[in-house]
């Protein structure tokens, strides 16, 4: 009996569907930010400081007066676009170790796998802050961290795959046929080994995005005036017992996102791996 | 056993040495110099030469690092510029109160994450499993600090019915209560920090000891247990339960770095005096030597709890301390 295709099998999964069309509405949300946002994110208005959700701010304003849902619709730029470049990244330096670990073994991957021990022995919140606070923090040193410090798991990942691969016929074809290194690599292993690293990606913007929010949350993020959701969540924590909108709406909206990237995560994950077949 | 036990231990000390390698090279490499906090531009450099001189900071970096793992290994982690006491003397007090938190927050993500996975592989399929799916999978996704703001808003500023803040009450309450009152006390004022720094292992704990339960239950010994007429009660206990649980163990011992990071954010929302707090204000006061060594605890207690979890691994299924013999 013939398969069917990913796309069917991924539509059947109706919470993947479900996620994704979340994703789609998040992106659109974040591309139309300057036009769906009623004030300028940054504009400040302080006799409207803390204004309660009604008819002028449907979410309510912080202490200058700026706008939630602007500043939250214009943080969803900011978050996705850290947790999708910084996964972009991980997922690339995961995926190249990985495949250097099982396909040359030996001291390579001992090297290459006793980093990984040591790296997955931190805390990876601690080891960030450590590193961003020695230097000044920025976005693109943040998004950088958040790349270098999330590779391990993918390459763990790639790593078991490869070493089942690299003794497959095709491969030892490949490589009977002279082929270099670097094509076997590329262009025979990696598109074997795509699916479980999409999955991983997936799961991984969640996660990224999550962590982005923690650091700004903790004002080692994002840098003022500048908005991602957990800088904004910060300025709700001072306000937590009388203006109980500034923290919550954020946190709100990076609930929905993360949820959308492990429904689609999930989804991808039961249509790609044919093992989990019911 | 021993054999085992040895093997795992000694696998540890390389991660450790690897680990503060790895630390002191990330501090030393960064620009920007601790003793800047004590001097403005206009202060005399000499003293500032005399200052990085007693602190050991002019000299070679590879001689730095042999003085500095000599010392760390010996548990002299140096001065903390920002509390003006010795690293130690910091960390032994703060190191307490994350062990009280996160313990107390991994029995209960262990307890009840089992428990809900029984109840929702049990009852396979029907509503109250649907229903636990939904709530587990919306905790997993759900930002830690952030629910540990709403229980504050909720529980604490609306409703009253917990502290916000401190590990305990003010001292003439505390001192006038019954052992009883103190334990009491105690446990009202770590309910929130615990219930929000566990949240999203729980909920990870559920759901794998879901799946791990459909899957043994499924399994022969199951069946032949159900045949053999035991009641269902022995069977999902003592068959099912045992070797469902194996899985989990491993995976809270791989979810101990996430307590560590949670514990950074839990601790400075809800003013715990823990090790997170030390970091955290560590990190903004640049104070190096106390960001080194508890940088390099967090690492340690990452792989300690690992250790325990392979040790208890070994401890509940017989094949995983044989299996490296015959590799070896």
């Amino acid at each position: 009996m013939k398969r069917p295709s990913f796309a069917r099998r991924f539509r059947a999964s109706h919470l993947g569907v479900a996620g994704a069309v979340g994703m789609l509405i998040l992106y659109f949300a974040a591309f139309l930010a300057p036009v769906l946002s009623p004030y300028p994110p940054q504009e400040q208005n302080l006799q409207a400081g803390y204004t309660a959700p009604g008819e002028d701010h449907l979410l309510g304003t912080d202490k200058f007066g700026r706008d939630i849902l602007s500043r939250v619709l214009h943080g969803s730029r900011i978050s996705l676009s850290i947790g999708f470049v910084a996964v972009a990244l991980s997922i690339s330096l995961g995926t190249i170790i990985g495949m250097l670990a099982g396909y040359f073994r030996g001291w390579v991957d001992t090297i290459l796998m006793r980093t990984v021990d040591v790296l997955l022995s931190f805390p990876r919140l601690i080891l960030l802050l450590a590193v961003i606070a020695l230097f000044r923090p920025s976005i693109y040193l943040l998004v950088v961290m958040l790349g270098v410090t999330g590779w391990m798991g993918t390459a763990r990942i790639v790593r078991g795959e490869v070493l089942s691969l690299r003794e497959r016929e095709f491969v030892l074809a490949a490589r009977a046929l002279g082929f270099s290194t670097p094509r076997i690599l590329f262009r025979h292993i990696l598109p074997n080994i795509l699916a479980p690293v999409i999955v991983a990606a997936t799961l991984n913007i969640g996660n990224t995005i999550l962590l982005e929010a923690s650091l700004s949350f903790l004002g080692l993020g994002v840098q003022p005036p500048a908005a991602s959701w957990g800088s904004v969540i910060n300025d709700g924590r001072e306000a937590l017992t009388h203006a109980w909108w500034i923290a919550t709406f954020p946190g709100l909206a990076i609930l929905f996102t993360v949820i959308c990237f492990n429904l689609v995560g999930d989804g991808l994950r039961d249509a790609l791996d044919p093992r989990l077949e019911r | 056993m021993i054999a085992y036990l040895i093997r795992r231990l000694l696998g540890a000390i390389p991660l450790l040495f690897g680990i503060s390698t790895l630390i002191f090279f990330v501090v030393h490499l960064a620009p920007g110099d601790p003793t800047s906090l004590y001097f403005s531009e206009d202060s005399d450099p000499e003293i500032a030469e005399l200052m990085r001189h007693n602190f050991g900071l002019d000299r070679p970096l590879p001689e730095q690092y042999g003085i500095w793992i000599f010392r760390f290994f010996r548990g002299e982690f140096g001065w903390s510029y920002g509390h003006h006491r010795p690293v130690a003397d910091v960390l032994r007090e703060a190191v307490p109160n994350t062990l009280l938190l996160s313990s107390v927050a991994l029995v209960l993500i262990f307890v009840l994450g089992v428990a809900t996975g029984m109840l929702s592989a049990v009852k396979h399929h029907s509503t109250l499993d649907k229903i636990i799916t939904l709530v587990t999978f919306f905790f997993y996704s759900m930002p830690g600090f952030w629910f540990a703001l709403m229980l504050l808003l909720l529980f604490s500023y609306q409703l009253g019915w917990f502290p916000s803040s401190h590990m305990r009450s003010m001292e003439f309450i505390y001192e006038g209560l019954t052992p009883l009152g103190r334990l009491a006390d105690r446990l009202h004022h770590i309910a929130l920090p615990a219930i929000a720094l566990g949240l999203g292992s729980y909920a990870t704990v559920a759901r794998y000891t879901r799946a791990s339960m459909l899957e043994v239950i499924r399994s022969d010994y199951v069946r032949t247990a159900r045949a053999k007429g035991l009641p269902e009660r022995t069977v999902l206990f003592r068959h099912a339960l045992r070797n469902a649980l194996l899985p989990v163990i491993t995976l809270l011992g791989l979810h101990i770095p996430f307590l560590i990071s949670g514990a950074v954010l839990i601790e400075t929302i809800f003013g715990w005096p823990g090790m997170g707090r030390v970091i955290v204000t560590g990190i903004f006061q640049r104070d190096y030597p106390l960001i080194m060594a508890s940088t390099f605890l967090a690492a340690s207690m990452v792989v300690a709890g690992n250790l325990l979890a392979d040790i208890a691994y070994g401890f509940v299924d017989p094949r995983i301390r044989h299996a490296g013999e015959e590799e070896r």
